[in-house]
């Protein structure tokens, strides 16, 4: 889960951290927020800043210091920054910036514990900074000692007051384990020119797995951009990712699914769809069809299944289920190995008519095939 | 992390519909499942062997090598912290969607203890003709044959994919390894090689990866250091970037965890890096 940066900074504020004094503002107006937000700031120069969570906003407009707020809330409003339609925006005070740094606390795959990264030099260019991030490690479960992290930051350059900054640290770590987060971040953290640490920006990503027991938090996540489609297979509890090719993909497991993918693509051709219906979605076969066939593109199909947890009769009784029920005017080829494989081959023959494959590669090869002598199919149509 | 026929297995979750199922399979193929683990069923048998009600009591009783985790998301903390103080040398966690801060506690409980997580999100581990720990098809000898090939694998489907391929082409296994599809894994696909560098039984390793994460960049690390020949897949060339493929741990962020970067990393540590899983078998002759 994402979440804007107002959402962020409530979560570091609640942490005690230093945020501006900052109004969020709907995009539909006139609202009672906008009213007071021009009432508080009124002639003081602010920061307005589009509400989407998305990187690198100030280099694409979404960021705009003025003393003329409402000028620019007007035309940040409803604009698209990347895949994101701007529909809040936050107004802050500005602050007087003596140092711009960098900090953030990440879930780190390499040692399995949260780390804690760190620049001196923090700001929009910090990705293209030569300077490389100092990074601790923390311990998952105990308070940080925080004057080792002001040791670590001075070594890395934090400038003073270095002691602040490093609670700042602690209480980051603190924040970022109450909210479950694989990602808190602060862009720049800012040392004012009275020697205050305030947050400018602040990113937040949460754990999926974790939207249970966050579910005061889960309510503020921002909705990820999704065609009608993938919306459609969410409802079902279904991970589908709609893709631009034109061979729908129907596999169990996550990496059986992107092998299927990679094939197609080895073989010449281009997948539709990511759909897996593997783990406990493997009952789910029927509405998995129907998302992959609603997508107009598709003209074969291919359905490869590798069952260890998930069986494959169980999922092959539903994709017949569901061939019957919608009977798709396209191919489907069948590659079927692993438990369940038997049943699962014997119920296409019967229900289907259809021979399943006995190698994966040769399924694909004849989905791939298929596609392309449709699409050739249409050309000619359109021609006669 | 790998398995002994004479590594006692308790298995927590022993008496639910999957648990049962897969434990009765494990069973079957000479896994020396000894205990079951249920809170409500303790005091009862299931499968023939007794249920108590925690790790410690089943260390007490029956003995504990292998714990094995057929529980949800919210009991796999616990039972693993457990296990893991009960003395359990490996625990097995095969559940999805454990958050992954609770996973990180689970990795900083083991590396405390000096016990090896394998998983989470993991479809388990099998030694080949003597028993497995997990939902992996191990009995079905169109898939798994004996032999003295060591498969690692993220991904429980592909893994087993990857098996019959060398099945396919008469080259049996010794053991399969799934690491597991989380971004914070117990065990690395690194510790897995090193694993299977050290395994008599194995002269060769199958390397299967998937896009996100930096697993298989550090798996170069020590492939560059081993004498065992070493073919690879890694599945996602043709992913999106930023979108998670399933796994939750299959994410490309920026330039990290790109297909090229691991493609590259893992030849230029000299190990084979196929195309599609079927080229597998002939690439470990080339390895």
């Amino acid at each position: 889960m994402d979440f804007t940066e107002q959402v962020a900074k409530q979560l570091l504020s609640r942490h005690g951290i230093n945020t501006p004094t900052g109004i969020a503002v709907s995009a539909d107006w006139p609202n009672l927020d906008l009213t007071r937000a021009m009432a508080v700031f009124a002639g003081k120069p602010v920061a307005v800043k589009a509400q989407v969570p998305a990187g690198g906003r100030g280099k694409a407009g979404g960021v705009v210091l003025t003393a003329d707020p409402m000028s620019a809330i007007a035309r940040m409003a409803g604009t698209k920054l990347g895949d994101h339609t701007v529909k809040q925006i936050l107004v802050e005070e500005q602050v007087n910036i003596a140092h711009e740094l960098y900090m953030a606390v990440a879930v780190d795959g390499s040692t399995g514990g949260p780390l804690l990264m760190f620049s001196p030099e923090g700001g929009v260019d910090i990705e293209s900074s030569d300077t490389p991030l100092a990074t601790v490690a923390m311990a998952v479960d105990a308070e940080p000692d925080q004057s080792q992290l002001a040791t670590a930051l001075a070594q890395a350059g934090c400038p003073e007051p270095v002691d602040e900054v490093a609670a700042t640290a602690a209480r980051l770590f603190a924040a970022f384990t109450a909210a479950d987060a694989e990602l808190l971040e602060i862009n720049p953290l800012a040392v004012t020119t009275d020697g205050a640490v305030v947050a400018l920006d602040g990113k937040l990503t949460v754990d999926d797995s974790a939207a249970g027991r966050q579910e005061q938090l889960a309510t503020h996540a921002s909705v990820p951009p999704v065609t009608g489609l993938e919306a459609k297979a969410a409802e079902h509890g279904l991970r589908f990712i709609e893709l631009d090719g034109s061979v729908g993909v129907l596999a169990n497991g996550a990496g059986l699914t992107m092998t299927t993918m990679d094939a197609i693509t080895h073989y010449g051709g281009r997948p539709a769809n990511f759909l897996e219906i593997g783990g406990d979605a493997y009952t789910l076969a029927v509405p998995a069809l129907e998302v992959v066939l609603a997508n107009p593109k598709v003209r074969s199909l291919i359905v490869n299944f590798c069952g260890a947890f998930a069986r494959c009769d169980v999922m092959t009784g539903g994709v017949i289920e569901a061939w019957k029920t919608l009977q798709p005017d396209i191919p489907v080829f069948f590659s079927i190995h692993g438990t369940g494989m038997d049943e699962a081959r014997d119920m296409v023959r019967r229900e289907l008519g259809a021979e399943p494959f006995e190698y994966m590669d040769d399924a694909i090869k004849a989905a791939v095939r298929a596609a392309a002598d449709s699409d050739d199919d249409s050309v000619t149509g359109t021609d006669s | 992390m790998i398995l002994q026929p004479d590594h006692k297995v308790v298995v927590a979750g022993l008496t639910g519909s999957q648990g049962s199922f897969w434990s009765e399979k494990m069973m079957a193929y000479g896994t020396n499942v000894v205990a079951g683990i249920s809170a409500s069923k303790a005091g009862t048998e299931h499968l023939g062997v007794p249920v108590v009600g925690s790790f410690t009591q089943a260390a007490e009783r029956t003995g504990l090598d292998v714990a094995v985790m057929f529980v949800p998301p919210a009991a796999a903390l616990p039972l693993t912290l457990d296990a893991i103080a009960a003395g359990a040398h490996t625990v097995v966690v095969l559940t999805e969607f454990i958050p992954v801060h609770d996973t990180m506690r689970i990795v900083a409980a083991a590396r405390d203890s000096g016990a090896t997580v394998v998983g989470p999100n993991t479809a388990g581990i099998v030694t080949v003709s003597q028993g497995f720990a997990g939902f992996m098809p191990a009995f079905n000898d169109r898939i798994f044959i004996p032999g003295r090939v060591g498969v690692i694998s993220r991904s429980g489907s592909l893994g087993t994919l990857a098996c019959m391929e060398l099945t396919r082409a008469g080259r049996g296994q010794s053991v399969f390894i799934g690491i597991g599809g989380d971004p914070v894994s117990g065990t690395s696909t690194a510790d897995a090689l090193t694993a299977l560098e050290s395994h008599p039984q194995t002269d060769a390793v199958v390397l299967i990866g998937e896009i996100g994460g930096s697993k298989e960049e550090e798996a170069a690390e020590v492939v560059a250091s081993m004498s065992k020949p070493v073919a690879a897949f890694i599945a996602g060339r043709a992913a999106p970037v930023g979108k998670k493929m399933g796994h939750a741990g299959a994410l490309i962020v920026g330039d990290r965890g790109t297909y090229q970067s691991k493609r590259s990393a893992l030849t230029a540590a000299g190990a084979v890096v196929v195309d599609v899983p079927s080229q597998l078998p002939e690439a470990l002759d080339d390895a």
